[in-house]
């Protein structure tokens, strides 16, 4: 026996490592993937937009229709995710917390809208509050519009990021259980105290995680909104929606130009999501 | 505070976990609920905390009925096995939590609860704690905090659900007799929840056996120890060794044995079971009186400060029995030896389900 066999570290997990090549070959794979799917379709998304100059692409981001498409979906943003903030937190806690008839069906329901197409999602809102819709005589006579107009991309969106907020908040809240909110009842606190100093400190990472996701469907979505907005330049186009106009219209540099916007977007909640998790993850393995 | 548990039953789906339930228990005790898992004394103590509600009975504290009442307006202290501390407050700010969520009208001003916090700390010997968050404590340190963060509220009553639980035994060992001494020193009505029938003895002024959803007794660690109710209060507390026989008009006849049992003088020729605790046999090489039938020595092991010794009767019956180490010394046994091993405190019941 040689000496280098006692001297050597123990390599961790001996029983699953691979084989050098193998190791390789599945990273360069990887790589590939990344690249051609991910790295160069969104440098090619800036290299677009700025093909004709810094000015250009400023131009074509103040342009009128440009500027309504942004405040547009951050107003819908704004209004759509606070509703399921609410929304989320109510159905994780009920889910999590109490035992009540229905709860599976409950657990479906918030599920559905991550299997329902969303084009599907925006025709049923369509169906049920246009003008030919079962609601629609009624709305039209009371004189609120809601399809083809604002209220109807904010329930398109609600309806498309229903789940991700219950979603993150349920696992976390039944992994925690209900034994610090029965000691903080058996202490003599109101349902309310116990849910503002126990609960929400308790899932605050988690919730703020929802919330990135959240925002970030809520600005990109495309399908549901599409069909509900009746695409009224400077009225109901929101920015993806934009994006598609202008690039029918081979206005290129436009087109890319706002969707870079959405690309920065997408970085961003990768960013906050990353920093999100790091918090997670350090506050779990000091609660252990 | 007194508590009374007036026929209490609970059910969860086809699980009877609270068979009709009576209970009283003193101003000012300690009292042990101890049992198997699943023998539905966890639910009773949520009960008590209206946690859980009954499905039909009545519970009253110190006269008052607070059967409908809810854990809020209870006042009851309650500790978790797992501690259930917030985890993200300070040890300081977790004792204070009781007080600091009372309406404005009530609640103490910023300094008196200072100071409540401060002197519950330096009863559970932590108050150099009061900064840390309770990640940074060991187990033993976060169910004194628990403790601590119980009685802020001044309780009527303190419950604790298996309190010792998750600690390892030596912490375990150190805790309870902590707890018993600090209860000396409050004197505030408590109930406990265990399994671990030495932790009950131990701790505890008085001992509730229960056993799938029922009291089998009710007694001081002594009477529950020394004088048990039933056969499965026998084998559940402590070590036992069992016999097979049958009993007649107030006489047990096991194996070569005419044992007397006054209780079952209406029994005629029925089957029966005696219990002796290991430490009731004894062992001599002459044969002494009649209760003694001849044994082998099988084996031979020392545990701490007691010598135990595997035998074997006639009838291939396992027979323990455990000899302080100077009777051991005296008898000098070896494995194989014949003996006779005379059963002493012996008590025969009717075989249950015959």
């Amino acid at each position: 026996m040689s000496n280098a066999n006692v001297t050597a570290p123990i390599p961790r997990n001996i029983a699953t490592r691979e084989a050098t090549w193998v190791r390789w070959l599945l990273i360069a794979i990887t790589l590939v993937f990344l690249t051609a799917f991910l790295f160069v379709p969104l440098l090619s998304v800036f290299v677009e937009a700025l093909r004709n100059g810094v000015d250009a692409y400023w131009e074509a981001l103040k342009e009128p229709d440009a500027l309504s498409a942004i405040k547009l979906t951050v107003l819908v943003a704004v209004i759509a995710v606070p509703l399921n903030l609410v929304f989320g937190l109510a159905a994780a806690w009920a889910i999590a917390k109490f035992e009540f008839r229905g709860k599976s069906l409950l657990i479906t329901l918030i599920d559905l809208p991550f299997s329902v197409s969303p084009v599907i999602a925006g025709l049923v809102y369509v169906l049920l509050f246009g003008l030919q819709g079962w609601m629609g005589p009624w709305l039209a006579e009371h004189d609120i519009q809601l399809i083809f107009a604002v209220p109807g991309l904010v329930l398109a969106t609600l309806f498309v990021t229903f789940p991700f907020i219950a979603r993150e908040l349920i696992p976390l809240m039944q992994e925690q259980g209900k034994e610090e909110e029965e000691a903080a009842v058996s202490l003599g606190a109101s349902g309310w105290q116990t849910f503002w100093h126990v609960t929400l400190p308790n899932v605050k990472w988690g919730l703020l995680y929802g919330v990135i996701l959240c925002n970030a469907r809520a600005m990109g979505e495309f399908g549901a909104v599409s069909v509900v907005s009746g695409h009224i330049r400077g009225f109901t186009n929101t920015m993806p929606l934009h994006v598609e106009v202008l690039y029918n219209e081979y206005n290129f540099v436009a087109a890319f130009a706002v969707a870079s916007l959405l690309a920065l977007l997408a970085l961003v909640t990768l960013i906050a999501k990353t920093w999100v998790e790091w918090h997670t993850q350090r506050e779990r393995s000091a609660a252990h | 505070m007194s508590i009374a548990i007036r026929n209490i039953k609970k059910r969860f789906g086809q699980f009877n976990a609270l068979n009709d339930i009576s209970l009283d228990i003193p101003t000012g005790e300690l009292v042990a609920l101890l049992g198997p898992s699943g023998c539905g004394k966890t639910t009773l103590l949520r009960i008590i905390a209206g946690m859980e509600l009954p499905d039909s009975g009545s519970i009253a504290f110190h006269g008052e009925d607070t059967t409908e009442k809810h854990t809020r307006e209870r006042q009851v202290g309650f500790v978790f096995q797992h501690y259930a501390l917030f985890r993200h407050m300070s040890v300081f700010d977790n004792v204070a939590f009781g007080l600091t969520v009372r309406p404005r009208a009530s609640r103490p001003s910023k300094e008196e609860i200072r100071q409540r916090v401060m002197d519950l700390l330096k009863l559970v010997q932590l108050d150099w704690l009061a900064e840390r968050y309770p990640h940074e404590l060991s187990g033993g340190q976060r169910q004194r905090i628990a403790l601590a963060r119980a009685l802020a509220v001044e309780p009527k009553v303190l419950l604790l659900d298996e309190p010792f639980g998750a600690l390892d035994t030596k912490v375990r060992k150190e805790l309870r007799r902590w707890l018993r001494r600090l209860h000396d020193e409050i004197h505030v009505t408590s109930v406990f929840v265990t399994h671990d029938q030495d932790e009950a003895m131990e701790v505890s002024d008085r001992v509730v056996v229960m056993n799938s959803g029922k009291i089998e007794q009710i007694g001081s660690p002594d009477e529950v120890y020394h004088s048990p109710a039933t056969p499965f209060v026998y084998q559940f507390v402590g070590n036992v060794n069992l016999f097979h026989g049958r009993v007649h008009e107030g006489w047990a006849r096991i194996g070569a044995m005419d044992i007397p049992a006054p209780d079952l003088g209406q029994a005629t020729d029925a089957p029966a079971i005696a219990y002796v605790r290991p430490h009731d046999i004894w062992i001599t090489r002459e044969r002494e009186g009649e209760l003694c039938v001849p044994a082998v020595v099988k084996d031979i092991s020392r545990i701490g400060s007691l010598v135990r010794v595997e035998l074997e009767d006639e009838d291939h019956n396992e027979i323990q029995a455990e000899l302080t180490r100077s009777g051991a010394q005296h008898l000098q046994l070896n494995a194989g030896e014949k003996v006779f091993v005379c059963p002493r405190n012996v008590k025969v019941f009717l075989e249950p389900g015959k």
